[in-house]
């Protein structure tokens, strides 16, 4: 398969990466999908996780510890709306472990019940995160 | 007469200022070049949730349960003006363009017998409003600190207005601020930020035509998605208030030094003038003198 995916990854204050790929798997919020070129149109949202890029022209294999956002994928193109995106490189174990400290104390602060089932949720997708590290 | 000294100490005052604001001139001009290109590094994230939202908006908006976001709680009462100027002055009449517009805003509202309730984003816009409106106020939120506003700090605010719209405290929530047109020319804007004001779009359609799948489905999606737009918007705003501000700070500093060098000439000149008039004078007295013998 010699065709590659273009993707551009997006934060809200800039645009991070703009790359083609083999293939990039993107953490949805109802599963992680894997998106080629020719993907079909589809619009998701994110959840806490990991995007893997394989093969990227210039960025080759990279990956990206993102916090939420949405992708939109149509068969030429992938764009990743991230809340929040670091190269995973520049995440380690100390930074990943105050966040979770910082969600728990959200967690004891938050206010109404829906509130409450978000945070915990978000907390959920970090702790496993951590065990993926 | 004034002496000659007091001409050379105010020469020399006027140069000193001249220096001053001809540094702060090019301080400007540096970090308007970094605003710019903060202010257009966020457009494509604005840009394309704006897209997809238009999109998913068009046709839930009718729909009973649609997200307040988007069709509003219902009344139209209690306003919130959220006001974004700069925390610093000395840009020439940024923050007071404004605040006129966010007063012109306000009045209006008020006539029509609406409640108002004001957000003040720097600390410029709240002096200025304090007088009028001190009660109206209900919060200052301030970067003096900040030293490059990030989306961090326009989510800070979007939580809180989130909030309080969830806990009913207002129906309609505006924010002004200045979009950037170029360097000389900054617009006082006002857009309404909650509920939505969609841009007619049909539904988004791939580059082959076909239509989008949507995961989990569109309500869900919107309903993740209007909240994270307030953010961006007051990001946006906040970013082009960043640019503005600087820019207007470097045309009012350039015409400041340029008005510091006229103010220099003349001074020189009345200097020149009256140490002439005196030289002239000490010789008319020693001639008149001599002749007097």
């Amino acid at each position: 398969m010699t065709d590659k995916i273009a993707f551009d990854i997006v934060s809200p204050e800039r645009l991070l990466l703009s790359d083609e790929a083999d293939m990039v798997t993107v953490p949805g919020s109802e599963g992680d999908f894997g998106v080629l070129a020719g993907h079909m149109p589809l619009i998701s949202t994110l959840r806490p996780g990991v995007i893997d890029i394989r093969g990227g022209s210039e960025s080759g294999d990279l990956r990206f510890f993102v916090l939420g956002g949405f992708a939109e994928a149509n068969p030429s193109k992938l764009t990743v709306l991230a809340e929040e995106a670091l190269p995973m490189t520049s995440v380690d174990a100390a930074t990943l472990e105050q966040r979770i400290k910082n969600t728990e104390e959200d967690l004891v602060l938050a206010k109404n019940e829906s509130d409450r089932a978000r945070i915990a949720e978000q907390l959920d997708h970090l702790r496993q995160l951590r065990s993926a590290l | 007469m004034p002496s000659l000294k007091s001409f050379r100490n105010r020469i020399a005052s006027v140069k000193s200022i001249r220096k001053i604001t001809k540094a702060m001139q090019m301080v400007a001009a540096s970090n308007l070049r970094r605003a710019q290109d903060a202010a257009e590094a966020a457009r494509p994230y604005a840009e394309k949730m704006n897209a997809v939202i238009a999109s998913l908006a068009g046709g839930l908006k009718d729909n009973p349960g649609a997200p307040a976001l988007l069709a509003g709680s219902g009344k139209d009462q209690v306003h919130l003006v959220i006001v974004a100027t700069a925390d610093r002055g000395l840009c020439g009449g940024f923050n007071t363009n404004i605040v006129r517009r966010a007063r012109q805003h306000i009045q209006a509202l008020e006539r029509n017998g609406k409640e108002v309730k004001i957000l003040c984003v720097g600390r410029k816009g709240r002096d200025q409003l304090k007088r009028q409106y001190a009660k109206r106020i209900i919060d200052t939120v301030e970067f003096v600190q900040v030293k490059r506003i990030g989306f961090t700090n326009a989510a800070a605010i979007g939580r809180r207005v989130l909030d309080m719209f969830a806990a009913g405290d207002f129906d309609v929530c505006s924010i002004v601020y200045s979009e950037f047109k170029s360097v000389i020319s900054q617009v006082p804007t006002l857009r309404q930020l909650i509920p939505v004001v969609i841009e007619e779009a049909g539904p988004l359609v791939g580059p082959q035509g076909n239509v989008y799948e949507y995961e989990p489905d569109e309500a869900a999606i919107l309903a993740d998605l209007l909240p994270r737009n307030v953010n961006v918007q007051i990001f946006r705003a906040l970013l082009e208030n960043v640019a503005g501000e600087f820019g207007a700070k470097m045309a009012a500093m350039d015409s400041a030094t340029r008005n510091a060098g006229e103010v220099i000439d003349n001074l020189t000149l009345q200097y020149n003038r009256t140490r002439q008039a005196m030289i002239t004078k000490e010789l008319i007295e020693i001639i008149s003198g001599a002749e007097a013998l």
